[in-house]
């Protein structure tokens, strides 16, 4: 009897001091108060864009640059969208390009995923076309606008096949860092748990290698969106209607520094907005989640 | 038909067996020999620790009879396939506790509705009843390495190997840790084979303490280990084993400073 009761006051005290040692050593977090992220996030991209204005309007004012063919004021610039927006073409332009950027993109997606596994994975396809894979990613992708026009024609199907060369190798070469990165006792613990082969891959391959993949993905809407924009430039014509580059090209022809300079702030704007948006908040929560983002 | 009954009887009576294992790699000068010849038998419920200096190919041996890679020579036959614990707890970042221990179940077979209670049944096991939602990196080292726990059990295996486990624990929570593996191992009548390099550590929680000898790794002794649990580390016969077996490993050590 004497011998049960030692034993559970032994256990008592065991789990006691066991809690304790849990508590000391785990680790708080909370969330960080609007107010503060506002301050710490949101204040100084703000300030930066104003001093830009700023500088900006004092060339002006100050006529330093006194040729408005040359550098229009932040005042016409800003007309200039006002006057898209009156005439409802200013969507018109963003939707044509960030449509076409966004399905090629998916495409890329499509396609890039698959090879990078099968780069990854399968030794003969890795030594064959590995080298290239990453060869291409320091290709600039314009380089591949006057093929695709020659071989596709002025179209759709020409923008996409340019969108797909820039995007694709990034993509696919994302996947196979990520998957080359993946801690070798990972593969031990999960071949251990009975995870080998396609379940290996799902279970343990694939989730442990999404912050590489995703890191190509976010540089592949990079890629995509670039080329896209020198597709457009180089290849504008009426029936393909007119997307941002298209307006930038329409602006040099008419001389209207205004037009390319609308034209350059939206580039800009779409493209840091779809990666605030979207692959931002991804890699954030991805990261976050396996505690490899440090609050700072 | 007497032959078939022995057979049948082999195979409940050892946990795992270890016949003539000898594993060599191919290193620049030539075959290096890491284990000759290792006899070992684990019996059901059993609780043996490997106890080694450097460069006994404990590890080694551990991988070979959790099937992760195969021996030059001899045979290991185990009753399924063990589970495994190693030193870094090697918990899943992208899953949270409690579907950590999911997976091991997940691959076992366990049907979808079941896994839920049976996580938390073996989080409650280790003490953890709560961490179910938390995230790896919320846990401190402690914590982990009983998740990690949970997770070997979950495998159901008849067979726990441990690597180190707690080798990188500050030495309060391993204390802790040694208790704990102490009733777990009682309560679930699971076999143990537990390499380390601490001798106070293998007297700690062995009822058999095999010793092995350096490059390349042979069984250099055996105890029998008859001190009764619920032991502690500072206790006096477990010092006192712990004094015999290390002078019988300097020793073992002082031969290859000789050559």
């Amino acid at each position: 009897m004497a011998g049960t009761d030692t034993k559970t006051a032994r256990g008592a005290e065991l789990a006691g001091v066991e809690a304790g040692l849990d508590a000391l050593e785990a680790t708080e977090t909370g969330r960080t108060p609007l107010r503060r992220t506002l301050v710490d996030k949101v204040l100084p991209p703000v300030v930066a864009i104003a001093v830009v204005l700023v500088v900006w309007q004092a060339l002006i004012s100050l006529k330093v640059v006194d040729d408005p063919s040359r550098l229009p004021s932040p005042a016409d610039v800003g007309r200039e969208f006002k006057d898209a927006w009156l005439q409802g073409t200013l969507l018109d332009f963003v939707w044509t390009s960030v449509s076409r950027g966004l399905l090629g993109f998916l495409f890329a997606l499509a396609i890039g995923t698959p090879l990078g596994l099968l780069v990854a994975r399968v030794k003969f396809v890795r030594a064959a076309i590995g080298p290239v894979l990453s060869g291409l990613q320091s290709l600039p992708s314009v380089a591949w606008v006057p093929p695709a026009v020659i071989w596709l024609g002025l179209n759709n199907s020409m923008m996409y096949a340019v969108i797909l060369l820039g995007a694709v190798p990034s993509i696919a070469n994302g996947l196979v860092s990520g998957i080359d990165q993946v801690p070798p006792l990972f593969l031990r613990a999960g071949r251990t748990m009975g995870a080998t082969g396609v379940r290996g891959a799902w279970h343990i391959v694939l989730p442990a290698a999404l912050p590489g993949y995703l890191a190509g993905l976010k540089q592949g809407w990079a890629f995509s969106w670039r080329s896209l924009m020198a597709a457009e430039i180089i290849a504008s014509s009426p029936d393909l209607g007119i997307g941002l580059g298209a307006l930038l090209e329409n602006g040099r022809n008419a001389s209207s520094m205004s037009m390319v300079f609308e034209a350059i702030v939206l580039i800009l704007f779409v493209g840091i907005a779809i990666d605030l948006l979207i692959f931002s908040p991804l890699e954030r929560w991805v990261l976050r989640s396996r505690g490899l983002l440090v609050k700072s | 038909m007497a032959t078939t009954l022995v057979t049948a009887a082999e195979s409940v009576v050892h946990a795992a067996r270890l016949e003539n294992v000898s594993k060599s790699f191919t290193a620049p000068g030539g075959q290096q020999l890491v284990l000759d010849g290792i006899s070992l038998d684990v019996a059901p419920g059993e609780f043996v620790t490997l106890l080694g200096a450097s460069g006994c190919g404990k590890s080694t041996l551990l991988n070979l009879v959790a099937g992760l890679d195969r021996p030059t020579a001899g045979s290991i036959t185990t009753d399924g396939r063990p589970a495994l614990m190693f030193q870094e707890h090697a918990l899943f970042p992208w899953l949270t506790a409690g579907k950590n221990i999911e997976l091991a179940l997940k691959l076992r077979g366990v049907p979808k509705p079941q896994r839920r209670g049976r996580a938390e049944e073996l989080l409650e096991l280790v003490r953890l009843k709560g961490a179910y939602g938390k995230r790896v990196h919320e846990l401190s080292g402690g914590m982990r390495q009983r998740v990690a726990m949970a997770r070997a059990l979950a495998q159901e295996s008849n067979l726990l190997l441990m690597d180190e486990p707690f080798a990188a624990l500050d030495a309060i929570t391993r204390d802790v840790l040694h208790d704990e593996l102490t009733r777990i191992w009682q309560e679930t009548g699971v076999s143990v084979l537990f390499v380390t390099h601490n001798v106070r550590e293998a007297v700690r929680l062995a009822q058999r303490v095999v010793l092995l000898s350096s490059r390349p790794g042979r069984v250099a002794r055996e105890w029998t280990v008859d001190i009764p649990q619920p032991r502690r580390i500072e206790d006096a016969p477990v010092a006192e084993l712990s004094l015999e077996i290390t002078e019988v490993l300097r020793g073992e050590i002082r031969r290859h400073g000789r050559h």
